[in-house]
């Protein structure tokens, strides 16, 4: 315990350095997924290639993949760019498929009516769909935050400082507190990630909560309830 | 683009195919540890998992277990059980069974739990022992996401294992950490290449095995879209019911 209060300062800097490491991987990712799910859920031909290739990408092993990335892309095999790009790649690698899902979710009967009450394609998007996908997109991004943060520790062992740089300055001092710390710091950090999507979801969804769980229920209900003749 | 041709002319470099060290001799030690971590992790979580599925008791556990260890950083687990057990394949193995748990945990449970209850009591009401519609019945009906579950587990354990070369010198990752330390990036990169060709080939192999499991009978219904189809006859199977409260 002593190592951690004479060594407070470090694990709050590297905790920074983690957070500017993995949100922008996360809100990128996140970005650039929810289009890409949305063409898989639209266009029948173009889910089957991109589940594929991200079913592919979500294989590649996280160290080879760092390694691998900046023969591809020019950055140094140190540069931070480098790690976020290839965690921007896993995180894609598994919201795609949410988002597709979380697309798939919406049900063509709303989208109809949708249509009927007047809303265009972009405005349907924006007012229909994307609202009604956000429960399902939001699960996807939990995964994401764990797995990204989690996963940043890895590019310590290529020099890339990270919270996972307690593990190999630990390892190789043989402090086994600083490792201990490390772990129960990068959990702290998805923890605390993961309670700020939780709770934007409340906010920018408030309707979420009561329908979580029973969505399928409810929306059962209006069906027949219109049918009695 | 030079780099990666450096790093095949490393790979296809007659030296690094004979020898101590070669990489036919990484690859095996790179499969060996996989397979024994697989079954190892097998053995504890599969049961496990089956249990849990099967009698619905314990849910929250798995859930927990299956969400808050995927948490764990893998790197700092590694380096945790390095300094704990020493050097040699010990600790890496029981960190990557560790690791290889929650996967196996969820796929196992999930697989359970998405056979249909009906099914079962079908099942039950036909006169089967609780073990048979276990063997018979749960078992072959969720193998398709057990699978999926033991898949996605083997694709954490190789990638995990190649990180393990960090505290045990053993299998590709040692190509990767050795080229790391005399700056060789043909090399590194050369396994990294390595290690992808092996995960990928695997993948591939999971792909097709989850294919193959799935029991001949649930294959017809199931290619045709479960979306649109069950949504629709099952509003128009609750009317009849609906009708009475509606009175």
């Amino acid at each position: 315990m002593n190592w951690l209060w004479s060594n407070l300062d470090r694990v709050g800097e590297l905790m920074l350095v983690h957070l500017a490491l993995s949100v922008p991987a996360i809100i990128l990712s996140f970005v650039v997924s929810v289009p890409l799910g949305w063409l898989a859920h639209r266009y029948r031909w173009s889910r089957g290639v991109l589940l594929s290739i991200c079913a592919l990408l979500y294989a590649i092993p996280s160290l080879a993949l760092f390694i691998a990335l900046p023969a591809l892309t020019g950055f140094g095999l140190r540069s931070p760019v480098n790690l976020v790009i290839a965690l921007t790649l896993y995180g894609i690698a598994v919201i795609v498929r949410t988002a597709a899902d979380a697309f798939d979710s919406v049900e063509a009967d709303v989208r109809q009516s949708a249509t009927a009450m007047g809303f265009a394609a972009s405005g349907r998007f924006w007012g229909v769909e994307l609202p009604l996908a956000g429960p399902v997109l939001l699960s996807g991004l939990r995964v994401v935050i764990v797995s990204t943060v989690s996963l940043a520790t890895v590019g310590a062992v290529i020099g890339v400082q990270s919270l996972g740089s307690l593990f190999t300055d630990g390892f190789q001092r043989g402090i086994q507190v600083e490792i201990i710390v490390g772990i129960v710091a990068t959990i702290l950090l998805a923890l605390v990630l993961d309670w700020i999507a939780v709770f934007a979801g409340r906010l920018l969804m408030p309707w979420s909560r009561q329908r979580t769980g029973r969505a399928r229920a409810n929306s059962a209900e209006p069906v027949t309830e219109a049918d009695p003749a | 683009m030079n780099l990666l041709l450096e790093a095949v002319a490393w790979i296809a470099d007659p030296a690094h195919w004979s020898g101590a060290g070669s990489i036919p001799q990484r690859i095996w030690e790179h499969v060996w540890v996989s397979a024994v971590v697989l079954l190892i992790a097998c053995a504890i979580a599969l049961p496990l998992g089956a249990i849990i599925g099967h009698t619905g008791r314990g849910r929250e556990v798995a859930v927990m277990v299956s969400g808050g260890l995927r948490a764990l950083p893998t790197l700092g687990v590694l380096t945790l059980f390095g300094i704990w057990v020493g050097i040699g394949l010990t600790a890496p193995i029981i960190a990557l069974v560790i690791l290889a748990i929650p996967p196996l945990l969820a796929g196992a449970y999930a697989g359970f739990e998405s056979v249909d209850r009906r099914t079962i009591d079908a099942a039950r009401a036909m006169g089967m022992r609780e073990s048979q519609i276990v063997g018979k019945v749960e078992t072959p009906l969720g193998m398709p996401i057990i699978v999926g579950g033991i898949r996605s587990a083997t694709l954490q354990i190789i990638a995990t294992a190649t990180l393990a070369a960090y505290i045990a010198d053993d299998g590709l990752g040692r190509f990767i950490f050795e080229g790391l330390k005399t700056r060789d990036y043909a090399e590194m990169l050369g396994g990294s290449l390595l290690v992808i060709a092996l995960a990928l080939v695997v993948d591939g192999g999971f792909a097709i095995a989850q294919r193959l499991v799935v029991p001949a009978g649930v294959q017809a219904t199931r290619t045709g879209g479960l979306r649109a189809g069950p949504v629709r006859s099952r509003a128009a199977v609750g009317e009849p019911i609906t009708e009475g409260n509606h009175k």
